[in-house]
């Protein structure tokens, strides 16, 4: 029940939002899709249309725990030259202009790796990210980037899914930061709907063991979803729904159109809107 | 990072991996969350199963009356012959070959599938999922999943489907579902991530057979104990036909689970050495012209291990080349990056040409055709069995029959078919 508890932005979002009385709501977007312009638009446009903290996920070509929305989405990204460099860049950009709002890079560990976990954390620091989700570095694996990143002032966001049992738990939630990543659905990111009566048993079970913030993801895509998420929980993270309107609103090329930047923004208001309800 | 690249000789090279599943910085459990208590629940009952002795003996009844093993150990005569007439006088080493192909099924890898599905049912599951490229993984899981009366699922990349259309068909009749995966590149890499998407989705009820000594622990260890039957074999017939111990085993390099078979009963062994041969396509030299991750990769991150990978300067995994479709992984199993590492085991490639070259001379020579795997592995032998003593002996893998490549060796040797 002693997590260190972060200073940084993300434990002062969520101790305001506390406050208000109310869950956040994280929309996701991948970096680079399908253009660094657009991804820019809309990662610039998310906290005027009600996103609390966000998260980008970071292309690579095999990513293992995300379905065909987002694979798509990385490959779009890949394609339009994607690096994490380049990420990386994205968010000094959004420093610039918003010092207060969290946010999350998603990724794998591989192109962290080849990047050089050191200097990738000095980097994501200085560019002002502020917390990690790296999806194939459990617990268990996390010696490489865990404790030079906390260090340098970056949460490990962790998941914690429907099978991770009860002996697991205090080891995953002992190595976590910032918030817990629930993930809602046993299965991979897009696939599914989150069971509404799962959720409210497995919240408590999360929360008996931790002190840190909640956020339901993976499963979550409608306002009604999004609003009950993060009423049974601290906060909702929908990705694929939101990648879904970029998607449909490319052209034949996958190329953005006038409005795919605004088609996207408008229903993370929506989302937003049913998260304040 | 120093703690992965820790490179201590150890006093046995047999002792790997240790209790989080490394082989020196390699291996490990790169896995999701939402995969780590399946994979921990395949390592328990993994070990409960090797400490019971009728798992054991159930697995031998299998691969002696089902399979046909032991495979012999055939000294090449014609083959030696042949190197002989190349080399200086007093050279040409002795080349024995390990008849894997000989298996039902074709190949070496019934003999992990078997292993596999054997703790499937142990652990009450109910079906069956794998991935394969060539196809001779798929069609062995298939033929396992027939005789348990499993329903088995197969994940094959669609670039593969259509190149590989004669073990879709098999494994259809052996009533496996046959999945054509058309995400990322649409080959053997997609499709382990697809079945290990699938897994994730259907923890209850299912059981992931993987074809070789890569994806998490306990996979490469277990993998690598079941092919070690291969080795095993081999040091009792060798002993018998010549009294003593190789010198040198050659063995083709996939993901690497025929060469750990052949190459682990003999590691502690110092006389004994051994060459893996990773597939050089179009030369190694040439970007994503090959599949050799030893030779041409470096270190990173891919299906749940650390190991050697193909892949650009930003970490993006790379698609392999080979004219094997059993070879072409951009991966290698952790136990072989290690083993590298080390230095005990040299790792050497083979060029499409050169095992197409070998694939034919070993057909007339022999009266084996061999598969196009086993195929690199005769080409390196062909190259370094002249320059050897003529008393040395040597081991080649001949891990799987041809019958599945003869579309495509006759597609480059522009016969149709
Ligand atoms: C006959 C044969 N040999 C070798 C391989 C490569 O796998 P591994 O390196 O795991 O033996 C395959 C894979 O499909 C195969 O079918």
């Amino acid at each position: 029940m002693n997590q260190p508890r972060s200073q940084g932005r993300i434990a002062a979002r969520f101790a305001a939002l506390k406050a208000e009385g109310r869950g956040a709501l994280i929309p996701f977007l991948e970096a680079y899709d399908p253009d660094p312009a657009t991804s820019m638009a809309i990662l610039r446009g998310m906290p005027g249309a009600g996103a609390d903290l966000i998260e980008i996920g970071v292309p690579f070509t095999d990513p293992m725990a995300d379905g065909p929305i987002i694979q798509l989405a990385g490959q779009r990204g890949l394609k339009a030259g994607a690096t994490l460099a380049g990420t990386l860049a994205m968010v000094r950009d959004f420093r610039a202009e918003d010092d207060a709002t969290p946010v999350i890079l998603m990724g794998y560990l591989n192109p962290i790796l080849s990047y050089g976990a050191e200097r990738f954390i000095t980097d994501a620091a200085a560019s002002g990210v502020d917390g990690l989700i790296v999806v194939d570095m459990p617990p268990e694996e996390a010696e490489v980037l865990a404790p030079g990143a906390m260090a340098a002032g970056l949460d490990i966001i962790r998941l914690v899914a429907p099978t991770t049992d009860e002996a697991r738990l205090p080891l995953v939630l002992n190595a976590s930061s910032g918030f817990v990543y629930y993930v809602a659905i046993t299965g991979i990111t897009g696939t599914r709907s989150a069971d509404p009566e799962a959720l409210r048993a497995a919240i408590p079970r999360i929360r008996a063991h931790t002190d840190l913030p909640i956020a339901i993801g993976f499963g979550v895509r409608t306002p009604e979803q999004a609003g009950f998420a993060a009423k049974v929980a601290d906060g909702a993270v929908v990705a694929s729904a939101l990648i879904d309107t970029l998607a449909k609103s490319l052209d034949e090329q996958g190329r953005a159109k006038p409005d795919s930047v605004r088609k996207v923004l408008d229903q993370v208001r929506e989302l937003a809107a049913a998260v304040r309800g | 990072m120093s703690p992965l690249n820790q490179l201590l000789k150890p006093n046995t090279y047999k002792s790997g991996p240790d209790a989080a599943g490394r082989f020196g910085g390699f291996g490990g459990r790169y896995v999701a969350e939402t995969l780590m208590p399946l994979i921990l629940e395949v390592e328990a009952a993994y070990a409960k199963a090797k400490a019971d002795p009728t798992f054991d003996e159930e697995w031998r009844r299998l691969l002696k009356d089902y399979v046909g093993r032991p495979s012999p150990l055939w000294f090449a005569e014609r083959v030696t012959e042949h190197g002989r007439a190349k080399a200086e006088p007093g050279k040409g080493a002795k080349v024995y070959f390990k008849r894997d192909e000989l298996n039902h099924t074709g190949a070496h890898k019934i003999n992990a599938v078997l292993g596999q599905i054997l703790l499937a049912k142990r652990m009450g599951k109910k079906r069956i999922i794998a991935e394969t490229g060539a196809g001779q993984h798929g069609v062995a899981t298939a033929t396992a999943c027939a005789l348990f009366n499993l329903p088995c699922t197969v994940f094959m990349g669609a670039t593969d489907v259509e190149r590989q259309q004669p073990n879709v068909f098999r494994m259809k009749l052996l009533g496996a579902e046959v999945v054509a995966v058309t995400s990322g590149a649409a080959t053997l890499k997609d499709a382990m991530n697809e079945a290990l998407r699938h897994w994730v989705a259907n923890v209850e009820d299912t059981y992931y057979c993987i074809g070789t000594v890569a994806g998490p622990h306990p996979y490469p260890m277990m993998v690598r104990d079941f092919q070690s039957i291969i080795g095993a074999e081999t040091r009792t017939q060798m002993q018998e036909a010549e009294g003593r111990l190789p010198d040198l085993l050659v063995a083709a390099i996939g993901g690497g689970s025929n060469a750990m078979g052949l190459f682990y009963p003999f590691l502690d062994d110092p006389s004994v050495q051994m060459h893996g041969v990773e597939a050089g396509g179009h030369g190694i030299e040439t970007v994503t012209g090959h599949a050799a991750s030893l030779t041409g990769g470096r270190p990173g991150v891919l299906h749940g291990n650390r190991t050697y990978l193909l892949q650009d300067e930003f970490g993006q995994i790379l698609e392999g080349h080979s004219i094997s479709a059993g070879l072409d992984y951009p991966g290698v199993g952790p136990e072989h990056a290690w083993l590298h590492e080390l230095g005990r085991v040299q790792y050497v490639n083979a060029t499409d040409k050169e095992a197409l070259e070998a694939f034919q001379l070993c057909s007339r020579l022999e009266g084996i055709i061999p598969a196009l795997e086993p195929a690199h592995a005769l080409a390196h032998v062909l190259k370094v069995a002249p320059t050897l003593p003529a008393e040395t002996l040597i081991v080649m893998n001949m891990c799987g029959r041809g019958d599945k490549d003869i579309f495509t060796v006759a597609g480059h040797l522009g016969v149709k078919l």
